[in-house]
């Protein structure tokens, strides 16, 4: 388990911009500093277009910055080529999506099973006993088609965490949930993340979710981009 | 990776079921026609009935072959029967055996010769002409017959069988020889064209009512066969006949005969090699086309698997080994079409012509094509391998926030 009082993210002068369909060039984000501690967890609140999700790829190596330094455990990941910042990524981020994005032709463990294999390895035990933890284990050989809502999002949150990830990111995890089961989905998230050890950033546009987090912070506080846009 | 290939060929099973049929059936075509090509011209070219040369009316040396060893088209004339004593008389020559064609039995060629081509004749070295059992060779001074195995089974005949030959060699009704023939003797199959022919006694022809008078003074063809060591006789005899002599034509070796058949035809052989090949292209065209379609549907998929961890190498290779796991599929399954097409075909060719084509006989075709099809198809996974190594996993994965 991650030292709870180091940081296990730090991020500094992180800029990202995309071209525009005029061509311009527009920035997105631009984040003087931001940092983690191991075992965190934090709740990034923020509308839609604010670059949360950019944020949340940047952090897990999928998009690689414009400008700035993105420190993992002390490693600065953001210089990383893009085949290791895959390989990083498949060992260290656990991803949550609020779309799920599981593999439909997979069945509950292949889904997790399929994770593993780009990381760690497959561990059948082991992922059989992670959907048991989140409920399913009576579902392992079910298809995402054939799962609730909810249950589909279980099996996301257990493959996230096959890896045994220190850092799980969670892009507006509950949104396609009704409330209850956005308060169970969002508490089973804690509490996995909270027994594997690992900090969670989540980052939602609900006040009920955002609520439920000891820590959480406005993102337009983080990005000056969204800040200077509203500005002009 | 493979389960990921194996799962996507799955999830696609329709489509890839079509396009590996539709790999199949040019892989099976590829492989008939270059089998039947390759094994009919070696086929053609090495029969030779156990003789090294044919003499003939002058005419056509193909038109002579074809007539006297595969037993197919009509006789370019007849030969005198002292040119038949004069080959038979000549030191080099081991063996002289006439030919007398000119009638059939229900479209089945009657042959008059003497009992040497079976008795003295090997039609392949060290193999002889043999009879089924209770069966007798004919007798020359009987109106009898010995039937090739292939007609025997077509026509039903056997032993003790009576049988009115027709006049020419296709079949008329009207026709119809007074004359009957008793079958005496079924030969064991020879898979040569001979399975294919009445044998009668040469008189038998040659006297046969409604012949012309003079018909049992002359003989189709003389199947010549030389003394070993003899291959300047070979030339000497050509000369003499072909160049000195303007009555008659001496087919020498045969199986140069033939080849120059297939070596005229040559062209016909390419057009059907470039057909095939073209239905490969296709084939593998529609590999392209149907993981291409699917890419649309597949990139949220790539992007989920990139997330994960999986490296742009990864989803390239994946789909490349898709496309070459599903020209594989094609390929055994293009197995299965060329055993029924080689086997419909070897019937037709040996139906024909008697010439018996063995589909189990080592070809090199059998070998490389697999490997050129599973090439070809990995070659046209690599356009939807690229689609699939430029997907962008963020754009994929959700809507921007």
């Amino acid at each position: 388990m991650n030292n709870p009082n180091s940081n296990l993210l730090q991020i500094s002068g992180l800029q990202k911009s995309f071209v525009a369909p005029d061509g311009a060039r527009q920035g997105i984000l631009d984040v003087p500093e931001f940092s983690l501690a191991a075992g965190a967890q934090l709740a990034l609140a923020g509308e839609s277009g604010s670059g949360k999700t950019t944020f949340l790829n940047l952090i897990a190596g999928i998009l690689p910055p414009d400008a700035g330094t993105i420190r993992f455990s002390g490693a600065v990941v953001s210089d990383l080529s893009e085949p290791r910042r895959d390989c990083f990524r498949a060992q260290n981020i656990g991803y949550i999506f609020q779309t799920f994005n599981l593999l439909q032709g997979y069945t509950c463990l292949e889904n997790v099973l399929l994770g593993m294999s780009f990381g760690q390895g497959a561990d059948l035990v082991f992922a059989v006993n992670l959907l048991k933890r989140v409920g399913l284990g009576d579902r392992l050989h079910h298809r995402p088609g054939q799962l609730s809502t909810g249950q589909q999002q279980r099996v996301a949150v257990a493959r996230a965490l096959a890896n045994q990830p220190h850092l799980v990111l969670a892009d507006e995890p509950t949104g396609n949930l009704d409330r209850k089961n956005a308060r169970a989905a969002l508490a089973l998230i804690r509490g996995a993340c909270h027994e594997a050890g690992a900090a969670l950033l989540l980052v939602s546009h609900d006040s009920d979710v955002l609520g439920q987090f000891e820590t959480r912070r406005d993102f337009s506080e983080i990005n000056r981009a969204v800040t200077a846009e509203v500005a002009t | 990776m493979g389960g990921i290939v194996v799962r996507s060929l799955r999830q696609h099973a329709l489509s890839t079921a079509v396009t590996a049929a539709s790999v199949a059936l040019a892989g099976g075509l590829l492989l008939t026609v270059w089998v039947v090509k390759t094994q009919s011209q070696a086929a053609f070219t090495g029969v030779n009935a156990g003789f090294d040369a044919v003499l003939g009316a002058r005419g056509s040396k193909l038109q002579l072959v074809l007539n006297s060893i595969f037993h197919l088209e009509a006789s370019p004339g007849n030969v005198a029967w002292q040119d038949f004593l004069d080959l038979q008389n000549n030191p080099d020559v081991e063996l002289a055996v006439p030919l007398a064609v000119g009638d059939n039995f229900h479209g089945w060629r009657i042959v008059g010769t003497t009992p040497d081509l079976f008795l003295k004749s090997e039609y392949t070295p060290g193999k002889k002409f043999e009879l089924r059992p209770g069966g007798n060779w004919f007798d020359p001074a009987r109106r009898s017959a010995v039937v090739g195995s292939f007609v025997a089974a077509k026509m039903k005949l056997k032993v003790g069988d009576k049988f009115h030959p027709f006049h020419g060699l296709i079949f008329d009704e009207q026709k119809q020889h007074a004359e009957t023939y008793v079958v005496v003797g079924v030969l064991k199959p020879s898979n040569t064209p001979a399975d294919r022919v009445i044998w009668i006694p040469l008189e038998g022809v040659q006297r046969m009512s409604g012949h012309r008078p003079d018909a049992d003074t002359e003989v189709s063809a003389v199947l010549v066969k030389l003394k070993a060591g003899s291959a300047l006789a070979g030339f000497q005899l050509d000369t003499f006949y072909n160049q000195q002599g303007s009555r008659l034509t001496l087919a020498w070796p045969i199986s140069r005969v033939m080849a120059e058949l297939f070596d005229k035809i040559g062209w016909f052989d390419r057009v059907l090699a470039l057909v095939a090949w073209l239905v490969a292209l296709v084939a593998t065209s529609s590999i392209l086309a149907s993981i291409y379609n699917s890419m649309n549907e597949r990139r949220r998929e790539l992007a989920i698997l990139r997330a994960l961890g999986a490296r742009r190498y990864l989803v390239f290779s994946v789909i490349v080994l898709e496309a070459a796991t599903i020209a594989a599929l094609g390929v055994v399954m293009g197995f299965g079409i060329y055993a029924a097409l080689i086997s419909a075909v070897s019937a037709i060719i040996r139906g024909q012509t008697g010439v018996v084509l063995d589909p189990l006989t080592f070809n090199p075709v059998l070998l490389w094509e697999p490997v050129v099809f599973i090439a070809l198809g990995a070659l046209a996974g690599i356009i939807p391998a690229i689609k699939a190594y430029r997907t962008d996993v963020a754009q994929n994965l959700t809507p921007q926030s």
